[in-house]
């Protein structure tokens, strides 16, 4: 491979990582403070886009107040999904909400072929996201450096909000210790809608911009980059923000560079990613960042 | 400022708490005591809105809080230090003070209640930086406790401050709670399995088994009675 492909390659490959990465903190978030693997969050995927495609579509809207709104309604899905199908279920046995995650799941696939229709529909890219870009020898589409950017400032801004402010620091504690921290006079209600309001809007901003780089819609697309999302967060360490993120760009490049490097096994690529979660669930359930839960007297 | 009245809890048919009554008065030290199983716990845990009450009353300060959540009680100015210290581990003993403020808006007495936590644990001033989990179980209790105390609250409750401690630095934590008790005439509801330990603190105290009250008095007056003696403080 010359160094031209391999560039163009990487950066591919960390454009599609930064997809999983976005959405993979979704998974993480929500299971770090609850334990739970909110099987709906790859749906959120799905609906972030879908809103994109009527926005422009049907009601004609510019891009730059299509993105927010689509964020925002994915966002409120999210959190009326917590408080109606899981927040009444927080004190029953962990299968519980195993169950009540994989209908709500259902529940959104199933809606969107009744609401949206079953048919695949073409997703149009905003111009500038379509340019292409000339960096030495080698050319990149517009979009997949934008993919890049856009994750890197969202990254940088969770970060911020985990390690920097109160309620990021509230977040921290419940994903430690929940009935320790309503000791503080902490709202945990509050705190958890905040946790799944951004994993949403994360979702939904994945879901956008993947649609950008693939753009056909269809009410089950979301189960692809939700899986892989998933898959993502375990090899970085389910429950670990920057386990998320360095989850989702190895395997983003490395799916891609495998491509690459045997195009006879492109068949294989999502093979390939499942077959990294079940040796990782073999030999190294925590992942990269996870942690052994251990306790301490 | 709180009274326990005929309080039953029941966990999935098991009776744990069987009626008791109890009451803490303003800026006293009362202590809770009773072997493993008793009941201690279960009782902190129901005033706190953590285990849900089938009967009884609790009230504060003469409000009905029973049936509230936890987080609104705390906001009445009720704070616990739960057994086993529960500090954040992954947080930096800062951090966990804060999170003691965290509902608090008032800048600079949080700051001043900072530094009497610090002035109270000078050895917490020295970690502040690092994460509560590197922090020996000793340093661990002192953080709790100065965690809750940064709630600023009328009423403390503490759950077995010197379990798995070495025995000098149970006293210390004990003669620490008598401090706080005296310098900032804050009311204390310890528990403790300690019984020698606790009656040397408190003003006041009741013995529970199998879920109800057996023999209350006097703390003084405990520690002197022969039937306590021998049952609880290992007397023969």
């Amino acid at each position: 491979m010359t160094f031209e492909a391999f560039m163009q390659n990487l950066m591919n490959g960390v454009s599609l990582g930064s997809l999983y990465a976005m959405i993979a903190i979704g998974y993480t978030m929500v299971y770090g403070i609850l334990r739970l693997i909110n099987f709906a969050h790859g749906d959120l995927v799905m609906l972030g886009a879908y809103w994109v495609f009527y926005g422009v579509a049907i009601f004609q809207l510019p891009w730059w107040v299509t993105f927010p709104i689509a964020i925002l309604l994915t966002t409120l899905v999210g959190i009326i999904i917590e408080r109606s199908a899981y927040k009444p279920l927080r004190n029953y046995p962990r299968i519980n909400l195993f169950a009540a995650a994989v209908g709500v799941s259902f529940l959104l696939e199933n809606l969107a072929i009744v609401i949206f229709g079953g048919r695949p529909k073409a997703f149009s890219r905003p111009g500038f996201l379509d340019s292409q870009i000339k960096i030495g020898n080698v050319t990149l589409v517009s979009y997949t450096l934008i993919i890049i950017v856009t994750a890197i400032i969202l990254c940088a801004l969770l970060i911020y909000i985990i390690n920097r402010t109160k309620v990021g620091m509230a977040m921290r504690a419940i994903s430690k210790d929940l009935e320790t921290t309503s000791l503080m006079g902490i709202n945990i209600n509050h705190i958890i809608t905040i946790a799944f309001a951004i994993g949403s809007a994360l979702a939904a901003a994945g879901g956008i911009l993947w649609a950008v780089k693939f753009p056909q819609l269809n009410p089950l697309m979301g189960m692809a980059p939700g899986l892989k999302a998933f898959i993502a967060a375990v090899l970085g360490g389910i429950g670990n923000v920057w386990g998320a993120m360095i989850g989702g760009l190895l395997l983003g490049v490395v799916e891609i560079m495998l491509v690459a490097l045997f195009p006879t096994m492109a068949g294989y690529r999502d093979a390939f990613a499942y077959a990294i979660l079940i040796l990782l669930l073999l030999f190294k359930p925590t992942g990269i960042m996870g942690e052994v839960q251990a306790e301490k007297v | 400022m709180l009274k326990v009245e005929n309080l039953h809890v029941s966990y999935g048919g098991i009776q744990a708490l069987q009626g008791i009554s109890i009451e803490v008065p303003d800026g006293k030290i009362v202590a809770l005591l009773g072997a493993n199983g008793a009941g201690k716990s279960t009782t902190l845990r129901t005033i706190m809105g953590i285990v849900k009450a089938n009967k009884g009353s609790v009230l504060f300060n003469g409000e009905e809080i029973l049936g509230l959540q936890p987080d609104v009680i705390v906001k009445k100015g009720i704070a616990m230090v739960p057994e086993g210290r529960r500090v954040f581990a992954n947080l930096t003993v800062t951090e966990n003070l804060a999170l003691g403020a965290y509902t608090r808006t008032d800048k600079a007495a949080i700051a001043k209640d900072t530094e009497d936590v610090y002035q109270l644990f000078p050895r917490l001033k020295e970690r502040e930086t690092q994460p509560a989990g590197t922090l020996s179980g000793g340093e661990q209790q002192m953080l709790a406790l100065g965690r809750a105390m940064m709630l600023n609250p009328k009423l403390l409750m503490i759950d077995e401050p010197s379990l798995g401690l070495a025995p000098v630095l149970s006293q210390g934590v004990l003669s620490k709670l008598k401090e706080v008790n005296q310098t900032r005439n804050q009311t204390i509801l310890l528990i403790e399995q300690n019984a020698r330990a606790a009656l040397s603190i408190a003003d006041y105290a009741y013995i529970l088994s199998t879920g109800q009250i057996t023999i209350q008095g006097p703390a003084a007056q405990l520690a002197a009675d022969d039937g306590v003696r021998r049952s609880y403080l290992g007397v023969s």
